[in-house]
């Protein structure tokens, strides 16, 4: 099966370069374009780009399937042109033993749309006593190790965890959070956590948390990925990391790039989350380390909740939000807003982490398989968050205006958008 | 006269004018109740809830009399001891409630902010009478007319708040409303005691107690929320009140006819002298009490007018 996708508007991460042309996919894999394709594909101007590597995505299987399942989360990722999700352990049970993990990958290969890259936990339980299975783990199909959003305080255990992962070549993904400093803490410290009357997180937690971290890892020599950095003071530590040679790379949710602290408003629980939104400076400090590349890799932190978790009083309502399908969307406003260049957009959303993962995919490049996204930049919509596919339905972008839509997403040269129901 | 609000959430939301309206309401219900004189009628036929998810004597106890003096049939659900044990949650609690038709709510609750989600779910009039640290607008209103009366205005005053304002939903409703009406408000305390981005907030920040009272007309004294602290806010209650606690000395260097005002219940000998909190002469604790339920009539009151004209203009078919 030969497709020519023509009349594309390329983005190449790679290459940085957002021309004009054709691809072609030859039996699920992009190949130089020449012979005579069976099946032609007119993009009609619209962006081609290799499709979004989302790592950190909760799916809440096992344990709270009604939040989301695999064929909840894969519709979501296909009709937001994730190609690629990289899930997290912090379900109920954890994912931290062989047993669970296949479980995991059976069920997400029989249901999901894309494909699904399961991480395990770092340690027992995510409980911060003692270190999973790594090397089984492994075996099973882990592509990274995480205790989530729980900081592995013993700094005793997570030094032996980190060397024991690198000595079987695991990429350790972390939350950095002093936990002492964060506890009780419902939104960011300063002026409108005093006006409102919540328990604050100083940004300095996140500072600490990342200081700590880089110290062992100069110690283990591991390889380490920061699942998110939310604040300006934190980068800082983390340029003179990178610059001194550490293993380390950097994450940040959609929505800590998008929104600030005063969009909780009042007291609107689908913008809590963890680490809470911080402050205008700090979001702007953030969305230039990721034009820097000094953050490189944008993911969407979905982390589905049901109503009642979130129809609480402010401090009580569960944290997280999905964000599958609002991730490009989104992301893109970085872009509106002259931040940044679609190439260097896709390079933290697609290229970054499949290569940080050791994936061959988030390329247009000869022989990389075809993961696509062909997508609107432009077109907008007003988000209705009962239309979502994801069961869970806790997006802080109800109602906004969103500007880019995805027209289809291509897995293995599959166009997945036509088996939506509402396709 | 003005006063548009359909609940009172919080001191954020109102107006100057409105707090005037509120005020000259309840200066006349305070004379009133001297007197003796009843207003049955105001709130006749109308059904009061005070829904108390915190221990409370004093507030629930204000707000039962402004009810019964305005002639509402008034009833009292101690929540701490009902459904919420029972796994219900706030959200299904009001809506039961609401399904009974009340008129007023009067709601305090442990976490910032659960008085608003109360209030967008019912039909009724909200009052919020705490929430968390957030805001207690009734407090705010009944100090502020302890002021006016003791001090003959509620502008171009300078104003002490003083101690564990970390804590304190007052000391957020206070510094709103004393800021609206324009006075200099100082915070006075600990810097542990004193939440972060505070400077923020229109006011003046001392950490030296003698410093702060300089020449201010008003010395509010905050209680020391031993309850809601888990850890190391202060070393000790005794070098708490050394430092920080009113004592006739730290008094002096406020002006010569500085009130001294507490919100209750008060730490003896932690946060304030008892001989201080006495003093006839400076000391008008008992009369915030007094105002309390003055200006809790007043907020019920214009409340209720504005209930009855929603309603009325509802069944009309006219649009609101």
């Amino acid at each position: 099966m030969r497709t020519l996708f023509q009349n594309a508007r390329l983005i190449d991460p790679e290459a940085g370069t957002d021309t004009l042309g054709s691809l072609m996919v030859v039996d699920g894999v992009i190949t130089d374009v020449t012979g005579t394709p069976d099946d032609v594909v007119d993009c009609r101007g619209k962006c081609l780009a290799p499709g979004i590597v989302d790592m950190g995505v909760k799916v809440c299987e096992p344990g709270e399937r009604h939040k989301e399942s695999f064929a909840s989360a894969g519709r979501a990722a296909v009709a937001g042109g994730i190609t690629t999700i990289v899930t997290r352990p912090d379900t109920d049970p954890a994912i931290d033993t062989p047993e669970t993990l296949e479980f995991v990958a059976r069920r997400a290969s029989a249901d999901a749309l894309v494909n699904v890259l399961p991480m395990a936990a770092l340690t027992k339980e995510r409980a911060g006593r003692e270190m999973t299975e790594i090397g089984f783990l492994m075996d099973a199909g882990a592509v990274a190790f995480t205790d989530c959003d729980r900081v592995v305080t013993d700094t005793k255990v997570f030094s032996r965890a980190l060397t024991y992962a690198k000595s079987c070549g695991a990429l350790v993904v972390g939350h950095v959070q002093e936990p002492g400093l964060s506890a009780g803490g419902a939104v960011t410290s300063g002026k409108f956590a005093t006006l409102r009357g919540l328990s604050g997180v100083s940004p300095m937690a996140e500072r600490m948390g990342l200081d700590r971290d880089i110290a062992l890892l100069e110690m283990t020599g591991a390889a380490y990925h920061v699942d998110q950095i939310t604040t300006a003071r934190a980068l800082p530590a983390l340029e003179r990391a990178m610059a001194n040679g550490l293993n380390i790379t950097a994450g940040v949710g959609v929505h800590h790039l998008t929104l600030n602290e005063m969009d909780v408003a009042d007291y609107r629980t689908f913008f809590k989350l963890k680490p809470p939104l911080r402050s205008e400076d700090d979001r702007l400090a953030v969305v230039e380390a990721v034009a820097a590349g000094v953050i490189d890799i944008i993911s969407s932190m979905h982390t589905p909740q049901d109503e009642e978790s979130k129809r609480l009083p402010f401090e009580e309502a569960a944290s997280g939000a999905v964000a599958l399908e609002t991730l490009l969307p989104a992301a893109l406003r970085l872009v509106h807003a002259g931040h940044m260049e679609l190439p260097h957009l896709f390079r933290a959303l697609s290229l970054n982490p499949a290569k940080r993962l050791g994936l061959p995919c988030g390329r247009l490049s000869v022989g990389a398989p075809a993961d696509l996204v062909l997508f609107d930049p432009d077109a907008s919509l007003r988000l209705d968050r009962f239309k979502l596919h994801s069961k869970s339905k806790n997006t802080p972008f109800d109602g906004s205006i969103l500007q880019g839509r995805v027209i289809a997403t291509y897995v293995g040269g599959t166009n997945k958008t036509q088996e939506l129901p509402d396709a | 006269m003005t006063f548009r609000a359909a609940h009172l959430l919080g001191i954020e939301h109102l107006h100057p004018t409105e707090i005037t309206t509120l005020l000259d309401l309840a200066d006349q219900y305070a004379e009133d109740n001297r007197k003796g004189r009843a207003h049955r009628d105001v709130l006749e036929g109308l059904t009061q809830i005070n829904m108390f998810f915190e221990n409370s004597t004093r507030t629930q106890a204000s707000f039962e009399i402004a009810g019964k003096r305005l002639g509402a049939d008034v009833m009292n659900m101690a929540m701490q001891a009902s459904s919420i044990k029972k796994g219900e949650t706030l959200i299904d609690t009001a809506l039961t409630l609401n399904a009974m038709r009340p008129d007023l709510l009067v709601v305090r609750h442990p976490n910032s902010g659960a008085v608003d989600l109360l209030a967008q779910k019912v039909n009724c009039a909200v009052l919020n009478a705490g929430d968390g640290r957030h805001e207690h607008p009734t407090q705010a209103l009944l100090d502020a007319l302890t002021i006016r009366r003791a001090k003959g205005r509620l502008h171009r005053l300078s104003i002490a708040i003083c101690g564990d304002v970390a804590h304190s939903r007052v000391a957020r409703s206070n510094i709103m409303l004393l800021g609206k009406m324009e006075n200099r408000v100082r915070l006075v305390g600990p810097p542990t005691l004193l939440p972060s981005g505070v400077e923020d907030l229109g006011v003046e920040v001392f950490h030296d107690m003698r410093e702060g009272l300089r020449d201010v007309d008003v010395v509010m004294m905050l209680r020391l929320q031993k309850e809601r602290m888990d850890g190391g806010f202060i070393p000790s209650e005794r070098e708490y009140f050394h430092r920080y606690g009113l004592d006739a000395e730290k008094l002096g260097h406020a002006k010569q006819d500085a009130i001294v005002m507490h919100p209750g219940p008060m730490n003896r000998g932690v946060e304030i002298d008892g001989q201080i909190a006495d003093d006839i002469n400076r000391s008008v604790i008992q009369e915030q009490v007094e105002m309390g339920v003055a200006v809790r009539m007043a907020a019920m009151d214009l409340l209720a007018r504005n209930l009855r004209a929603k309603r009325g203009a509802q069944a009309a078919g006219v649009m609101v």
